[in-house]
């Protein structure tokens, strides 16, 4: 677990991804990947922004501004539905109304096993096989009630 | 006869993304090759004849942007390929990502050895990062294979490209908001001028264009400038990837030649949309992502062009095509472009930060059946303050779709004021 990494292990981390500013992004994505909660947890965030030359403020700034980093603990699977206009139009309305079934939670909430979280994400560029979901960094598309299911027992059982 | 062209994606699906040998077999890196023995200014001058129209969605002549960079002094330069495909309904960068990378790392070589540039940049947003991935390893196969890297061709000309992440942030695919994000900022737009071409990546003329563009340019240096125009017409030159998607039964990324295809063709051909799924009726369909606009039936013979489509009101913007039938309440899907705008406003000018918001507080009592003339009039005065005072193209554009549904389907709008709309109240 990230949050038992020691400060070296992230650093490291840091490191094999290419230590400088253009990376920042990606090392963060990264980190957040390995985190068994999704999120970046203040102490990385330090040492990140030390480690690249950025102040804390600034490692704030940049965590809280791009949508796919979070500085909150989340479920160990995010599920995430697409909301903008084109899915929408492939009644991805259903979608969400399945996984709210499923897992008996909210959009935005997670359940209470800590495994799921479910939320929305704006348009991800796989409008051809719309109404989709990204679930750890998948896209799955064209999604009836039997396929949500499978990849949720897929994940139960994983 | 078909109307589909190929020549952007005629090595998609054909070959292995990530070989080189495989590239090179379907015509790949003959742009570079005859691109060295050309004097930087005669590879200008093809591209301005070309009339490559950005494919990014702002549609400024490339030709004219590399000009200006060529007479700009300073060094170095950088190059910088924006990959941060993020309208909704747009998916055409992703397949030239994905299915053919090094068309797209040889347009950037190009560009490199034009700007005599060391170093090019790939912003690809977050949400492709198994393309990413793939991306890098196409980088190092042209570089072992001599196409980038040190000394490339024997030419003695050393250029690397280098992959960036984004991480969910439309307005980053603003490109000044874009070089804040390679350089570990928020991607919050910068004002202009100085343009980007005299203060762009870390503070260095830079040339900022799009996935698209970049793969146009050895078709251009291969074929001529005047043979690329000829593809298009009317001021608009070459093939364009359309992606259709929506209600339609063909949800692809077409090629077409500009102003060679209707938008009826577009949505209607079966090798293209292939027409609306179980016969219903088209109703609107949504044309550049969410800040382009919405056309109605009454326009499907327009010509797929920047100056027919101009015309009408319409534009090709980053070249998506959202097709909605007769179920769709124009209501209901503005407030979902809405929704789009309060999440992606970066948050950094009051008109758009909160005008979005008011947009969808007013837009709401449309849909509960409670709006009065005078909440029309207020939409249509935000939508003009906003467009008017916004601080780059993300509030500046954020109503175009509005004003298209509130100029074309008025009608629409004063119904939910009476509260008739078979969607928004069905009836018992």
């Amino acid at each position: 677990m990230l949050n038992h990494f020691s400060d070296e292990q992230i650093l490291a981390i840091v490191e094999e991804n290419g230590a400088c500013k253009e990376n920042l992004l990606y090392i963060l994505l990264k980190l957040q990947d390995l985190s068994p909660q999704n999120y970046i947890d203040e102490r990385t965030a330090n040492l990140v922004a030390e480690r690249v030359g950025l102040s804390r403020v600034q490692m704030y700034d940049i965590l809280t501004f791009y949508a796919m980093l979070k500085t909150k603990p989340r479920g160990k699977y995010i599920i995430e539905v697409c909301n903008s206009s084109p899915c929408y139009a492939s009644k991805a309305d259903r979608v969400t109304a399945i996984l709210e079934k499923e897992l008996g939670i909210k959009v935005g909430e997670t359940t209470p096993d800590g495994m799921f979280t479910v939320s929305y994400m704006p348009c991800n560029g796989y409008c051809e096989i719309g109404p989709v979901i990204r679930v750890q960094g998948r896209t799955h598309g064209n999604l009836t009630e039997e396929k949500i299911k499978e990849i949720i027992d897929g994940l139960r059982n994983a | 006869m078909s109307k589909a062209v190929s020549l952007l994606t005629k090595r998609v699906g054909k070959i292995n993304p990530q070989s080189v040998e495989d590239y090179v077999s379907m015509g790949g890196f003959e742009g570079l090759k005859k691109a060295l023995t050309m004097e930087p200014m005669a590879i200008i001058d093809e591209m301005l004849e070309a009339t490559l129209l950005g494919r990014g969605g702002a549609a400024y002549p490339a030709g004219k942007k590399w000009k200006q960079l060529y007479n700009i002094e300073g060094s170095p330069k950088y190059i910088v390929c924006n990959g941060d495909e993020g309208e909704p309904g747009t998916f055409k960068d992703k397949i030239l990502l994905r299915d053919d990378p090094m068309s797209v790392i040889e347009g950037m070589a190009i560009a490199g050895y034009v700007f005599g540039a060391n170093d090019g940049y790939i912003y690809i947003r977050g949400e492709y990062r198994l393309i990413q991935a793939a991306f890098k390893e196409s980088i190092e196969a042209c570089k072992k294979a001599g196409f980038l890297g040190e000394n490339i061709l024997g030419s003695g000309w050393n250029y690397d490209i280098h992959v960036v992440s984004g991480a969910g942030a439309y307005v980053c695919g603003e490109n000044s908001a874009l070089l804040n994000s390679i350089e570990a900022q928020t991607g919050r737009p910068r004002i202009k001028p100085p343009h980007l071409a005299e203060v762009g990546l870390f503070s260095k003329p830079t040339l900022v264009n799009n996935v698209e563009s970049f793969a146009d340019v050895p078709l251009i240096v291969n074929m001529g400038g005047k043979a690329f125009y000829e593809l298009g017409s009317e001021g608009d030159g070459g093939t364009k990837l359309v992606s259709i998607c929506g209600n339609v039964n063909n949800r692809v990324v077409a090629e077409v030649g500009l102003g060679h295809v209707t938008l009826r063709d577009l949505i209607y051909d079966e090798e293209f949309g292939g027409g609306i799924p179980e016969g219903k009726e088209l109703k609107f369909f949504h044309m550049g992502g969410q800040s382009g606009p919405i056309g109605f039936p009454e326009q499907l013979d327009t010509p797929y062009t920047a100056k027919a489509l101009k015309k009408e009101g319409l534009s090709i913007g980053s070249g998506a095509l959202v097709v909605l039938d007769e179920d769709m309440c124009i209501i209901d899907y503005l407030l979902k472009v809405c929704e789009f705008f309060i999440h992606e406003s970066c948050g950094k000018c009051v008109p758009c930060r909160e005008g979005n918001k008011q947009v969808h507080n007013i837009l709401t009592k449309f849909k509960n059946g409670v709006a009065t003339e005078a909440d029309l009039e207020l939409l249509q005065r935000l939508s003009r303050t906003m467009t008017t005072a916004s601080f780059c193209g993300l509030g500046q554009a954020a109503c175009t779709a509005l004003d298209c549904c509130i100029k074309h389907r008025r009608a629409e709008f004063e119904a939910h004021m009476r509260g008739e709309c078979p969607h928004c109240f069905p009836k018992e």
